[in-house]
């Protein structure tokens, strides 16, 4: 039972500063030159995935505090996102001829996000399991259906049509939508954006970090454990469970808010059921409750399906010298298989929490 | 007597339906006191402890906890007026470290946020040392110090209630109300509960106790009070108790008399 659970590496780390160090710079030079590396070997279509990938890693994280964490069940998460979308959409786009800075309106979405999570939230509190996914699921069609409807009689999301010509992110002054120099380097905007939207990445690391290892982590993770005794220790699960809400929808709200600068565009159609049950999948799939998984299966999640899509042509030429299959059609069917597969043989997640790991070890022995 | 009281019920009523679980059941347990709560299966003794912890709103009656009402509407505000529980079927929080379930029951007497928990300040890195060092302090107290990183689910049976306990120690309570905690323990383990027990009232803490083991509850107890059909049917000293016909009758049986 009491077996190292923890990966040698993550040992090593920790018994050598300077090893630690060192993997930290080491990653960040990484980090730093992903893009460009992508850029000149992969193009741009990659980079606007790997972008994507940052988006869905700040999804992922934030649905995980409250299904990883909290252990409650939300199929209507992607509501979160179109909130946090459409409030950048609406005050900074010629729709309403509002063109706020960034910087008021990212936290702005953030805070509305977690409004919107606390009165999901509120209703669903004595619900569980199978019950409050429903609601939940319930949920994101109702923010969806109203962006789909919302213009008439007063033309507020102009409806399915969506909101074109959004403002760019501006930092400063400076528009990330074309080509930057800086110190004598020239940053194309997929790369700014990237560096953008990996700082943010990196805050909502953090901050998930913070809270898992806090009194409020340890609150939520009782509450998914036992919620009678939770209450019976002394914890208001009614407000721990609005917070676990609030926090995950807010991180939602910013990588929405987000969305919507990098493509200038969001209509309805971004915000399906589909996108909620994908992004569940990358924390499910990634490791629930566990940092590094799900950051994991937000960025595989993100990328298989492209791999299928831009692989499945090519390999098929090379082996039966035409496309006998759809590549567009082929991607779902692989994507799919694999998420079979990878459930099938690592029940927990591609990397679970050691916790996690040790629950499903123990259950075997 | 001079000793004050520090919990009343007074003429407390739960009913589910047509059934009386509790019907005007009235007790007072002493300050420093060990009490007993026996009767047999069904009696109302677990209907008693929800009505108390919050868990249900009792239907009649009403509580005095320390010279004030209390307002048993919710479960964590009777945890933080000072009673803590157990339950009678072991409620851990099982993926959690022995330490970190510990570390939960310090939730109501602490304060940080998430802004503490996100930037670290000063006060919150205390607390936190503060909530770790006593956890380990009470994972010792109740003997499990060497079990601090195993998950509770993994943990003995044995282990587990006494675990439970701590958990609930660590809401630094009054009134420390244990559901049967020596169900399912051997001889010996039994032996060792006791006196956990009665380190716990030295330490200040009034405890309340549920329990089927009669020698237990007779040997550890200042007083006992006997329920039957949701009544209390006797309450007095152990002694006293032990001879009453009525009690012999609904739940001793032949057994001691």
């Amino acid at each position: 039972m009491n077996a190292p659970t923890r990966p040698i590496f993550f040992d090593a780390l920790r018994r050598n500063k300077s090893t630690a160090i060192a993997a930290t710079v080491a990653l960040g030079i990484v980090l730093a030159a992903l893009p460009f590396l992508i850029g000149s070997h992969l193009g741009n279509s990659w980079l606007r995935i790997l972008d994507f990938a940052l988006l869905y890693i700040m999804l992922a994280l934030g649905l995980n505090i409250v299904v990883g964490f909290a252990g409650l069940l939300d199929l209507g998460y992607i509501a979160f996102y179109a909130v946090g979308a459409y409030l950048y959409a609406l005050l900074a786009s010629p729709h309403f001829g509002l063109h706020l800075p960034v910087w008021l309106i990212i936290p702005a979405g953030a805070a509305l996000s977690g409004i919107f999570g606390v009165l999901l939230g509120a209703p669903t509190l004595r619900l569980r399991g199978d019950y409050l996914a429903i609601v939940t699921l319930g949920f994101g069609e109702i923010v969806r259906i109203f962006l789909n409807n919302l213009n008439a009689p007063i033309n507020i999301t102009n409806g399915p049509q969506g909101i074109s010509g959004i403002d760019p992110i501006r930092l400063g002054g400076v528009t990330l939508a074309k080509p930057i120099d800086f110190l004598g380097i020239t940053v194309p905007s997929l790369h700014a954006y990237y560096y953008l939207f990996l700082a943010l990445a990196l805050l909502i690391v953090f901050i998930t970090i913070r809270l898992e290892n806090s009194r409020i982590g340890r609150a939520w993770v009782a509450i998914r454990e036992d919620e009678i005794a939770a209450k019976a220790c002394g914890i208001d699960t009614r407000n721990i469970k609005l917070l676990a809400f609030a926090m995950g929808a807010s991180f939602g709200g910013v990588a929405g808010g987000l969305f919507a600068g990098f493509q200038a565009f969001v209509s309805p159609e971004s915000f399906s059921l589909m996108e909620s049950v994908m992004v569940l999948c990358m924390v499910v799939l990634g490791g629930m409750g566990n940092i590094p998984g799900v950051i994991l299966g937000g960025v595989l999640l993100t990328l298989l399906p492209e791999i299928f899509r831009h692989g499945a042509g090519p390999v098929q030429q090379a082996i039966f010298g035409k496309v006998l299959l759809d590549p567009e059609a082929l991607r779902m069917l692989l994507f799919g298989l694999a998420l079979i597969v990878v459930m099938l043989y690592r029940p927990a997640g591609l990397w679970p929490s050691t916790t996690r790991r040790r629950e499903f070890r123990g259950d075997a022995a | 007597m001079s000793i004050r009281p520090l919990l009343e019920a007074r003429a407390i009523a739960k009913y589910f339906g047509g059934v009386k679980a509790l019907h005007d059941v009235s007790l007072t347990i002493a300050e420093g006191e060990i009490y007993g709560l026996i009767g047999p299966n069904g009696a109302g003794k677990t209907t008693f402890f929800n009505v108390l912890t919050g868990l249900y709103r009792p239907d009649g009656g009403e509580l005095i906890f320390a010279g004030d009402k209390l307002q048993a509407s919710a479960p964590h505000k009777a945890a933080r007026r000072g009673i803590a529980r157990t339950f009678q079927n072991i409620r851990l929080f099982g993926n959690m470290s022995a330490m970190e379930n510990v570390m939960v029951g310090r939730h109501v007497r602490t304060r940080a946020g998430v802004l503490g928990a996100v930037l670290h300040n000063r006060k919150t890195v205390a607390e936190e040392a503060a909530i770790r060092r006593r956890a380990e302090e009470l994972l010792h107290y109740v003997d499990i110090a060497d079990r601090a990183d195993d998950l509770a689910k993994h943990l003995s049976y044995g282990d587990q209630r006494r675990l439970e306990i701590a958990r609930a120690l660590a809401t630094d309570p009054k009134l420390l109300a244990l559901d049967e905690p020596a169900a399912g323990m051997n001889g010996a383990e039994t032996g060792e509960l006791r006196l956990l027990i009665e380190g716990i009232r030295k330490d200040g803490v009034t405890v309340l106790l549920i329990e089927h083991d009669v020698k237990l509850v007779m040997g550890l107890c200042d007083h006992v009070a006997v329920l039957d059909y949701g009544q209390k049917i006797c309450e007095d000293v152990p002694a006293v108790v032990q001879k009453d016909p009525r009690v012999i009758e609904a739940y001793l049986g032949g057994e001691l008399a």
